[in-house]
C-alpha cells in the first residue's frame, strides 16, 4: 500500500498544481462555463460508478452503483451540454 | 488478450483522457477556443467511459444500461430546457450530482469489500484457521478514502442543493410568515451548532475507519455530512452567492479526487484535482473581489454598521429623479457611454433591452461598453452570460481594472440593478461592511444614471451616497421597462 499510495498523492499534487496554472489564466468573462464545464468534469465519477455498478455483489451494493451512474451521467452529460450552450453565445461581431 | 495487457490498455486510454482533459481546460483560456475546449474535455470523459466499460470485468451490464440511459436523458432534457436566465441553479444543482455519485461509489464499494472480506473470513474459518490480518482487503488508505468521499460528496450534494433553491429565490411560509429561501437565514447558536454536527462528522469518519466491518457508519457519515451542508449553507444569502457556489464546485472535484484514492484510479484524481483547484481559485478570486476572507463569508455575515450613516441622512434632498426623455437628451451628441450591470438586470431580464440601447447609441457614433464587477450577480461570470446571450460582443465586457483607470473620460455611466458594487463608501469609510471592496468608480464619470425601482439597500444595506451626488440622476423604474423607454425617447429625439 505505502508505495502505491505514495505515488497517487504525487499525482494528485501536481494535478493541482496542473489546474492551479490552467485556470488562472481563464478570464472573468467565462468564469460560468468554466464552472459548468470543470463541473461537468467532476462528473468523472463515473469511472468509479460504473466498475461499481459492473459487480455482482448484492442487491445494496447493486442499487447504490446504479443511482451512482445515473447521477453522474447527468452530470456530465447535463454539464457538457450547458457549457456547450453557453460559449456558444459568446461571439466577436466586427 | 491478457489481463496485463488489457489493464495496461486501460490505463493508457486513462492518461488520454487526463491530457485531453487538461486541454479541454486550456481551451477555456479563450472565448474564441472555448468550444472546442470544452468539446475536447467532453471527448476525454467520451474516452475514460469506454476505456472502463471496455475493459473493466463488467458481468453487470443491465444495471449500467440503465443508468447511463437514464442519466444521459435527464442531463439532455435538462440541459436543452433550462433559460439562460436559470443557468446558476442548473449549475448548482448538477454539481451537487457530482458529489452524490462521489460518496454513492464510496458506499458500493465499502459494502462489496464487506462482503469479500466475510466470506474470505468464512473460508479460512471453514477451512481451520484465522484470516491473516494482511488479507482483509481493506487498506487504511482505502478507509480514509471511503471516509473523505462520503463527507465530502455528501456536504457537496446537499450543499448544493440549498445553493440551488436560494438562487431559485424559493420561498416558504412558516408560522404565517414568508421566508425567501435566499435570504440568509440564521439559527439561533448556529456556530454551536454547526460545530457540534462538523464534530460529529469526525467522529462516524474515525468509525468508519476502525470499524470496516459493518457500513452503518459509513451511512450515518453520509447523513450527518448532510446536515452539515445544508447547515453551512442556508447562512450564505443574496451577493455571498458567488462564493459558495465556486466552494462547491471545488468540493465535488475533491469528492471524485477522494473516490479516485477508493478505487485506485489516476484519471480519478487528476480530472478531480483540477475541477478542485479550478473552484478554490474561483472561491479566492470572488472573495478578493469582496475584500473579505472565505471565513468571513462563510460564518460571519454583513450587518449595518450601527454608526454609519442613516439613509435619510445621506439622501435627504439631494436625490434627483429623472425621465427617459431627459436621458434621451443627456445622450445627444455622446462619446462615451459605460453600462455597469448588477443582480437587477438578470430579475428584470433587461439583457437584450440593454443590449438594444447599446446598439443604437453606437449607431449614433457613441463608444458603448460594459463595465462587469467579479461578483455582480449570483454566480461567477454571470453577467457576462447573460450578456452574451443578449449577443454583445464579448471585447465590449470589459473588468473592473481594466475600466476603472478610463472612467474619468466617460460622458455617461448607467447602472443597472447594481448598488454595492458602485458604492464609493467602500474607498472612503474605513468603518463600512464593505469598505476596502474593490468597486467600479463610476462616481468618476461626467453623469451618472441609476436605474433603480427605488432607494432600497443593497445586500450590504448600507445606503449609497452614489445616489445623491451632483453628477447622479436616479431613473426609478424596472431595468427592462426603464430601456425601453430610454431607447423609445432616443428613437424620438
Amino acid at each position: 500500500m505505502g508505495a502505491d499510495l505514495v505515488l497517487l498523492l504525487t499525482i494528485f499534487v501536481l494535478a493541482i498544481f496542473v489546474g492551479f496554472e490552467i485556470i488562472t489564466k481563464v478570464p472573468p468573462t467565462l468564469h460560468t462555463p468554466l464552472m459548468s464545464g470543470s463541473n461537468a468534469i467532476s462528473g468523472i465519477t463515473v469511472v468509479g460508478a460504473l466498475m461499481a455498478a459492473g459487480k455482482d455483489e448484492g442487491t445494496t451494493a447493486a442499487v447504490l452503483a446504479f443511482l451512482a451512474v445515473a447521477l453522474a451521467t447527468v452530470n456530465v452529460v447535463g454539464g457538457f451540454l450547458v457549457s456547450h450552450r453557453m460559449l456558444a453565445m459568446f461571439r466577436k461581431k466586427g | 488478450m491478457e489481463a496485463s495487457t488489457v489493464a495496461m490498455i486501460q490505463n493508457l486510454a486513462y492518461l488520454l483522457a487526463s491530457i485531453l482533459f487538461i486541454k479541454g481546460l486550456k481551451g477555456l483560456t479563450h472565448p474564441r477556443k472555448a468550444v472546442r475546449g470544452n468539446l475536447t474535455g467532453s471527448l476525454a470523459m467520451f474516452i475514460a467511459v469506454v476505456a472502463t466499460l471496455w475493459a473493466g470485468d463488467i458481468v453487470e451490464w443491465p444495471w449500467i444500461i440503465a443508468g447511463l440511459a437514464i442519466g444521459s436523458i435527464a442531463g439532455v432534457i435538462l440541459a436543452l430546457k433550462v433559460p439562460m436566465t436559470g443557468m446558476p441553479q442548473m449549475v448548482g444543482l448538477f454539481n451537487g450530482f457530482g458529489g452524490a455519485a462521489s460518496f454513492l461509489v464510496a458506499g458500493a464499494e465499502l459494502i462489496v469489500a464487506i462482503g469479500y472480506v466475510a466470506t474470505a473470513t468464512e473460508a479460512a474459518e471453514a477451512a481451520g484457521g484465522v484470516l491473516p490480518a494482511a488479507n482483509t482487503g481493506m487498506s487504511l488508505q482505502f478507509l480514509i478514502a471511503i471516509a473523505a468521499s462520503g463527507l465530502i460528496g455528501s456536504v457537496t450534494l446537499f450543499g448544493s442543493l440549498v445553493a440551488a433553491g436560494k438562487l431559485k429565490e424559493l420561498c416558504f411560509t412558516f408560522g404565517g410568515k414568508k421566508y425567501w429561501f435566499s435570504d440568509s437565514i440564521l439559527l439561533p447558536g448556529r456556530h454551536v451548532l454547526n460545530g457540534t454536527v462538523f464534530i460529529l462528522c469526525i467522529v462516524f469518519s474515525v468509525m468508519v475507519v476502525l470499524n470496516p466491518t459493518t457500513a452503518v457508519w459509513y451511512f450515518l457519515l453520509v447523513i450527518a455530512a448532510a446536515v452539515l451542508g445544508i447547515l453551512i449553507s442556508i447562512p450564505i444569502g443574496g451577493a455571498d452567492m458567488p462564493v459558495v457556489i465556486a466552494l462547491l464546485n471545488s468540493y465535488s472535484g475533491l469528492a471524485a479526487c477522494a473516490t479516485g484514492f477508493v478505487i485506485n484510479n489516476n484519471v480519478l484524481i487528476i480530472a478531480g484535482s483540477l475541477v478542485g483547484a479550478s473552484g478554490l481559485i474561483l472561491t479566492s478570486i470572488m472573495c478578493k473581489a469582496m475584500n473579505r476572507s472565505l471565513a468571513n463569508v462563510m460564518f460571519a455575515t454583513l450587518g449595518p454598521s450601527a454608526d454609519g450613516p442613516s439613509a435619510d441622512d445621506v439622501y435627504e434632498g439631494k436625490i434627483k429623479a429623472t425621465s427617459a426623455e431627459e436621458i434621451a437628451m443627456l445622450f445627444d451628441g455622446v462619446q462615451r457611454v459605460v453600462i455597469v450591470p448588477g443582480y437587477g438586470m438578470a430579475v428584470s431580464q433587461a439583457q437584450h433591452a440593454v443590449r438594444d440601447l447599446g446598439n443604437l447609441l453606437e449607431s449614433r457614433g457613441a463608444e458603448v461598453e460594459y463595465a462587469i464587477h467579479p461578483v455582480a450577480g449570483r454566480m461567477p461570470g454571470h453577467m457576462n452570460v447573460l450578456l452574451a446571450e443578449a449577443d454583445v460582443s464579448y471585447d465590449k465586457l470589459k473588468e473592473m481594472d481594466e475600466i476603472n483607470s478610463t472612467l474619468d473620460t466617460v460622458d455617461v455611466a448607467i447602472v443597472v440593478g447594481a448598488n454595492d458594487v458602485v458604492n464609493p463608501v467602500a474607498r472612503t469609510d474605513p468603518s463600512s461592511p464593505i469598505a476596502g471592496m474593490p468597486i467600479i468608480d463610476v462616481d468618476k464619470c461626467r453623469t451618472v444614471i441609476v436605474i433603480k425601482r427605488s432607494l432600497s439597500p443593497g445586500f450590504a444595506k448600507i445606503p449609497n451616497p452614489l445616489f445623491a451626488l451632483d453628477n447622479t440622476l436616479m431613473f426609478f423604474n424596472d431595468a427592462k421597462k426603464a430601456f425601453t423607454e430610454m431607447i423609445a425617447a432616443v428613437k424620438e429625439s
